[in-house]
């Protein structure tokens, strides 16, 4: 019987990569898609977002809120845009997305603050993108906080409080669950992968394929398996690119914390790359011609990006949606990437999320093989 | 190997009632087919007569439905991976990668047959394609010709025991056709089993022994004078003035088969030698001057055409 050999896989290997080399487009778009994807979410996931929108409904006069007002124009967070709306004006501009929040000053103010009773202000936000609404909001707190202090000299010093001399309230629109939004980046890492790698794996079967080199490769020796691991190793190079690319741009462009264990990360990587791969060789040896096996990928790609957690929290989404996002497995990268860079997981606390990878990864490698016909019938 | 020491017939190919349905339509049928180490065989027929289909059950890239045989003393049933590593397959599409140079092609073939010597190996057989200082080129700028010529060079590179060329020639200029049938020749010399189709007359000629498939039926084999003599034809040479008009005359009698133009003469043809000479008696002018002559191999393969459409219909 014949046996896999090694030089067989390497022929295969170097052919990939001189293809690669040749079909500069590809490769562009592999290396542009992940900074093109950066630079849309990045102002989504701008930690640190400046000239939000923002109306000030001030019913006090005092110079308290005065102060307030002033400081929070003064600031570069806000850009205050209108003042004094009615209510019912206040709740149009937000939800026309003419301003991000209304901040909310109660009548007596002034008084309330000099008596100590830590008079509430209210900030309305527009949360339909939590990621600039958060930081914006301790802004506020931050900048309440010291100028009333300034202004808080002498008898009233008692008035700073503990908590601060004011009480914020946020009511929080449109989004019910705070993404925050360092979830954004290391979720793009699962989406990028997902949609370059599944895509041009699709594609390296069915093209062999449409152009006919198939034949001639079926008439020689090589087998199946040396066929689909040759075709995988050079995108597990790309695919390495990709991720080096969305964490050094993370770290130095969007600032995201890195608590855990890079090394983790690039393990983990290997086997998410490696269950997308063979998912794109498998669509490759079932579909008939390249257009169909884009089509399979794309099928696959959407599931991915919107019931994987990353674009809505999964929490939220109904329990068959769930169940479709537990198999895919995006779901489980995101949440091992998440989990070690932003809370600094361990090998032991993604475990749970492991052996679904593993398992897809053989499940698609077999119906790869499997469906791979080593002939023409 | 030991299959192969094993015949002492020394065929190379050796198979008996092969057969391929493609749904409902049997594109080969039944065929047997022996080939002597060494020989070059001619396949010959129509566009779709299953040339194509046959040759690529031989290498193991198609299942045959029915039959069984031997290729190189391997099943060709159950033993497609010994004979591909044996074989030299030259697609009758262009099939290596045209966004890799002549050199990258030529070494990924090398690599995965794994030739000894590899770096040898490609050299000398850019050398001996005269494209040794095009070696760079990417095989899709390749003209059609000089396609083929690179295919023949990759299917040749791992010095297999049995060849199969379909259509090696099509496209390519008379010289360099000559020169590729000089090196098949001198290769089936050396002893390398070549199974070649073509469409051309002049080829057809040129090869040991030939076969005719039609419709998926093998028609006739056997050498050049076999098959001439097999097909029993009559064919008569006329020449003088209004041979149109003669030709759409004869075309209407009994038992002329064939009337083809060549230059200033027409070919008349048909399997019954009475009927024929009835037929011209009957359009006899004396101006025109008639002369039996031996039967072509292309009158011979229009005729056995013919035949298998009527046997068909
Ligand atoms: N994969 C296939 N599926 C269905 N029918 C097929 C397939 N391949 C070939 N055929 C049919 O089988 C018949 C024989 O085709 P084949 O390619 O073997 O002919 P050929 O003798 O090589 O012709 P040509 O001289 O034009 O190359 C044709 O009628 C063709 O349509
Ligand atoms: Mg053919």
């Amino acid at each position: 019987m014949p046996r896999f050999t090694f030089h067989r896989l390497w022929a295969i290997v170097l052919k990939e990569f001189i293809q690669m080399k040749r079909d500069r487009v590809t490769f562009a778009m592999m290396v542009g898609i992940p900074l093109m994807q950066l630079m849309l979410f990045g102002f989504a996931i701008n930690s640190d977002p400046k000239h939000l929108p923002a109306a000030v409904r001030a019913a006090d006069q005092g110079p308290f809120a005065r102060t307030l007002v002033a400081a929070l124009r003064n600031s570069d967070y806000f850009t205050l845009t209108r003042e004094a709306p009615t209510e019912a004006e206040a709740d149009r501009l937000l939800k026309l997305g003419d301003v991000q929040f209304v901040i909310n000053i109660p009548e007596d103010f002034s008084r309330q603050l000099l008596r100590g009773e830590r008079p509430t202000v209210l900030i309305e936000a527009d949360a339909t993108d939590p990621a600039a609404t958060g930081p914006a909001l301790s802004a506020v707190r931050a900048i309440a906080s010291t100028v009333l202090s300034r202004d808080l000299t002498g008898p009233n010093a008692r008035l700073r409080g503990a908590d601060g001399p004011v009480d914020f309230q946020v009511h929080a629109h449109y989004n019910p669950e705070n993404i925050t939004q360092y979830n954004v980046v290391p979720g793009l890492m699962g989406v990028v992968l997902t949609m370059t790698m599944v895509v041009i794996t699709a594609l390296a079967i069915t093209r062999e394929r449409e152009r006919g080199t198939m034949e001639n490769l079926l008439a020689t020796p090589v087998r199946p398996f040396e066929v689909m691991v040759g075709k995988i190793l050079p995108y597990i190079v790309v695919g390495y690119i990709q991720v080096s690319l969305i964490l050094l741009a993370a770290r130095f462009i969007f600032g995201v914390p890195m608590v855990g264990n890079l090394a983790l990360v690039y393990a983990v990587a290997l086997l998410f790359i490696a269950c997308n791969l063979a998912m794109g060789i498998t669509f490759s040896s079932l579909a008939q011609n390249q257009l169909q096996a884009v089509q399979m990928a794309f099928f696959f790609f959407l599931p991915s990006i919107l019931l994987s957690g990353f674009m809505f929290p999964f929490r939220g989404m109904p329990e068959w949606a769930q169940w479709v996002g537990s198999c895919l497995p995006n779901t489980h990268f995101l949440r091992i990437v998440r989990g070690i860079l932003l809370k600094g997981n361990g090998l032991a606390e993604i475990a749970p999320e492991l052996w679904p990878l593993a398992l897809f990864l053989i499940i698609a490698m077999t119906i790869g093989v499997k469906r791979y016909r080593q002939t023409l019938d | 190997m030991t299959a192969a020491a094993a015949n002492p017939a020394e065929l190379a190919i050796d198979v008996t009632g092969i057969t391929k349905r493609f749904g409902q339509k049997t594109v080969v049928n039944a065929i047997d087919l022996q080939v002597r180490r060494g020989e070059i065989y001619g396949f010959l027929g129509p566009n779709g007569s299953g040339k194509t289909t046959f040759i690529r059950m031989l290498c193991g890239l198609l299942t045959p439905d029915g039959g069984q045989g031997t290729c190189l003393g391997f099943d060709v049933l159950k033993q497609q991976a010994e004979i591909k590593r044996q074989v030299g397959y030259m697609t009758q599409k262009f099939s290596y990668y045209e966004d890799l140079s002549l050199r990258e092609n030529l070494d990924f073939i090398a690599r995965i047959y794994d030739v000894p010597d590899r770096a040898t190996a490609v050299q000398r057989s850019l050398d001996r394609l005269g494209l040794a200082n095009r070696s760079t080129q990417l095989a899709g700028q390749l003209s059609g010709g000089w396609k083929q010529r690179l295919a023949l060079a990759a299917c040749l590179i791992h010095s297999p025991k049995l060849l199969l060329l379909d259509e090696p020639t099509a496209g390519v200029d008379p010289k360099a056709r000559r020169e590729f049938w000089e090196e098949i020749h001198q290769l089936a010399a050396d002893g390398l089993t070549v199974l070649i189709t073509t469409h051309y007359m002049d080829e057809a000629e040129r090869c040991h022994r030939l076969a005719y498939l039609a419709y998926g039926n093998l028609l006739a084999r056997g050498t050049l004078p076999e098959v001439l003599a097999g097909a029993q034809l009559t064919t008569w040479v006329v020449a003088g003035p209004g041979l149109r008009e003669l030709a759409a005359a004869l075309k209407k009698l009994d038992g002329v088969e064939q009337v083809v133009a060549f230059g200033t003469t027409l070919h008349v043809s048909g399997r019954d030698p009475q009927k024929i000479e009835a037929a011209i008696a009957a359009v006899r002018d004396p101006r025109h001057e008639w002369k039996q002559i031996r039967s072509g191999l292309e009158d011979v393969f229009i005729s056995l055409m013919d035949t298998a459409k009527d046997n068909f219909a």
